[in-house]
């Protein structure tokens, strides 16, 4: 995504490591962040192939407790919380009543009882932490404020991810973590690090199997540089978007935004109609049919590379949409992208094309996941 | 640090040039094959196209953006490297042996304007 960039950049817990490593570091969501170590393909390759590590201590943590909690989250959540046990994660996303999207989030239901950990993106935090306050403020229901606790955490928690085939391996024998195995996708644990609380959560944002490890910072420290010792390569933010990419996974700000919501992104599975919250009605009317915009996944002939803000096109000339993302597949060597076009554009196989600077390049229209996701079910 | 060949000419927007006669064979340098990462597309003008100094004439693209060409000179293309059309990875392999385009100059003196190798080395230090 791209932003201005605040006169003052965030640095992780991480950022003397990665300097030291020789990163190529690159503002992100107002954070300095390593975009890649060495290579973007042989990162990208280490995770599909064997397993990688991120720091993704940017995302932020926000936790709420209380009485009204369930009903709260419920409230402003897209997906159903109610009946969703203790060490179990959930996506979904906060919308604005107008049915655009204030951030996408994983929701944890925390072991102890009443309180959830949700997890946002970091260029969001600031935001989200004012919408979530504003919002529980009134309940709809008794027009007085939500009974529960709401903590922005974020500065005080590290984050590393462990993706890949190996992440379980890694995990368990580096890092002798003996409760990963247990864990399905979407389920965390409680474990603890250095007497700290360690969130070991078997969550991802590649399309692989993995980790997610939220701890103190000191204990982040600790825990990437054993990992560093025991030969796991670090991998940046260039290849965490092109495997996210390659999953059918969105990025907030290029395929989810105030303006694209998750009926047009394709994400209406992850919105339960049968209960009430922030944003159904406006996105009932676009499932029933209000929606002139729907993301789609587009392979190209040739291997040119479609990116963001490229023109789409029909295959007589007429301009129907704009490509979101895209790249030259790493693992599928094929040019994809996932553009917003036209809702009578968007069924598979439509023919379309981008335009890449002078040229015409003609494709199709294919399903968005367009790599084969191998989670541990 | 970056390779940066005697003999050659530079362009501010890092194409490489190597005289040959009235032909310039025209490249990428070391600099820039290292700040792009992964090549893995070359839009390349075709075989016939005029170009003009300072003008776009193509493009690479790596894995994260796309970094434009532009002509250090202006003439006829007279051959394109199709090898590196098939395998863009060359570029980042030996980016001075990978040449792109050769060009028959309609103007060496526009050759003036560009810098030898020491100008060149200063201008990315």
């Amino acid at each position: 995504m791209n932003e201005p960039t605040p006169d003052i950049l965030q640095k992780t817990c991480l950022y003397d490591s990665h300097v030291a490593l020789g990163a190529r570091m690159s503002p992100f969501a107002g954070f300095m962040m390593p975009i890649q170590y060495t290579s973007i393909i042989e990162e990208h390759n280490a995770v599909r192939q064997a397993a990688g590590m991120f720091d993704v201590s940017h995302m932020g943590e926000i936790f709420i407790d209380g009485p009204e909690a369930e009903a709260f989250i419920n409230h402003i959540f897209t997906n159903e919380i109610r009946g969703f046990e203790p060490g179990k994660v959930l996506y979904g996303m906060m919308c604005y009543p107008d049915g655009g999207v204030v951030d996408d989030l994983l929701v944890y239901r925390e072991f102890a009882p009443e309180s959830f950990l949700l997890v946002v993106n970091a260029a969001n935090i600031a935001k989200d932490y004012d919408w979530i306050l504003a919002q529980a403020k009134a309940n709809p229901l008794s027009g007085k404020p939500f009974d529960c606790r709401i903590v922005n955490a974020s500065p005080e928690w590290g984050q590393i991810a462990v993706q890949g085939p190996d992440a379980e391996k890694v995990v368990v024998e580096v890092l002798g973590l003996k409760e990963a195995p247990a864990l399905q996708f979407y389920t965390f644990c409680d474990a603890s690090w250095g007497g700290s609380r360690l969130i070991l959560s078997r969550t991802g944002y590649t399309g692989e199997d993995g980790f997610e490890l939220y701890t103190t910072l000191e204990g982040t420290r600790e825990i990437w540089d054993i990992l560093l010792k025991a030969g796991v390569p670090p991998c940046g933010l260039g290849c965490r978007d092109t495997l996210r990419f390659e999953a059918g996974l969105p990025l907030y700000g290029d395929e989810l935004s105030p303006e694209i919501s998750p009926v047009m992104a394709g994400l209406g599975m992850f919105c339960k109609f049968d209960k009430e919250f922030i944003g159904k009605d406006a996105l009932l009317a676009q499932k029933a049919g209000e929606l002139d915009k729907k993301l789609v996944g587009i392979e190209l002939e040739d291997n040119a590379v479609p990116r963001a803000g490229y023109p789409v096109e029909t295959p007589e000339g007429a301009e129907v949409g704009v490509v979101t993302t895209g790249y030259h597949s790493i693992s599928l060597d094929k040019s994809i992208c996932f553009a917003l076009v036209g809702k009578e554009f968007s069924a598979l196989d439509t023919p379309l094309s981008v335009r890449i600077r002078k040229k015409v390049f003609p494709g199709k229209v294919v399903k968005k996941r367009f790599y084969q996701t191998n989670y541990k079910k | 640090m970056s390779k940066i060949l005697e003999g050659l000419l530079y362009s501010e927007s890092h194409e490489w040039v190597k005289v040959e006669g009235g032909i310039a064979v025209i490249g990428v340098t070391d600099f820039a094959q290292s700040e792009m990462g992964d090549i893995t597309y070359v839009d390349a003008p075709e075989e016939g196209d005029e170009i003009e100094k300072g003008e776009e004439f193509g493009a690479l693209e790596s894995v994260k953006a796309s970094s434009d060409l532009y002509a250090p000179v202006s003439g006829k293309v007279v051959e394109v490297n199709e090898e590196i059309v098939d395998s863009p990875e060359l570029v980042n392999e030996d980016a001075y042996a990978a040449w792109i385009i050769k060009v028959e100059m309609s103007d060496p003196s526009e050759l003036e304007s560009l810098m030898d190798a020491a100008a060149y080395k200063a201008s990315i230090e």
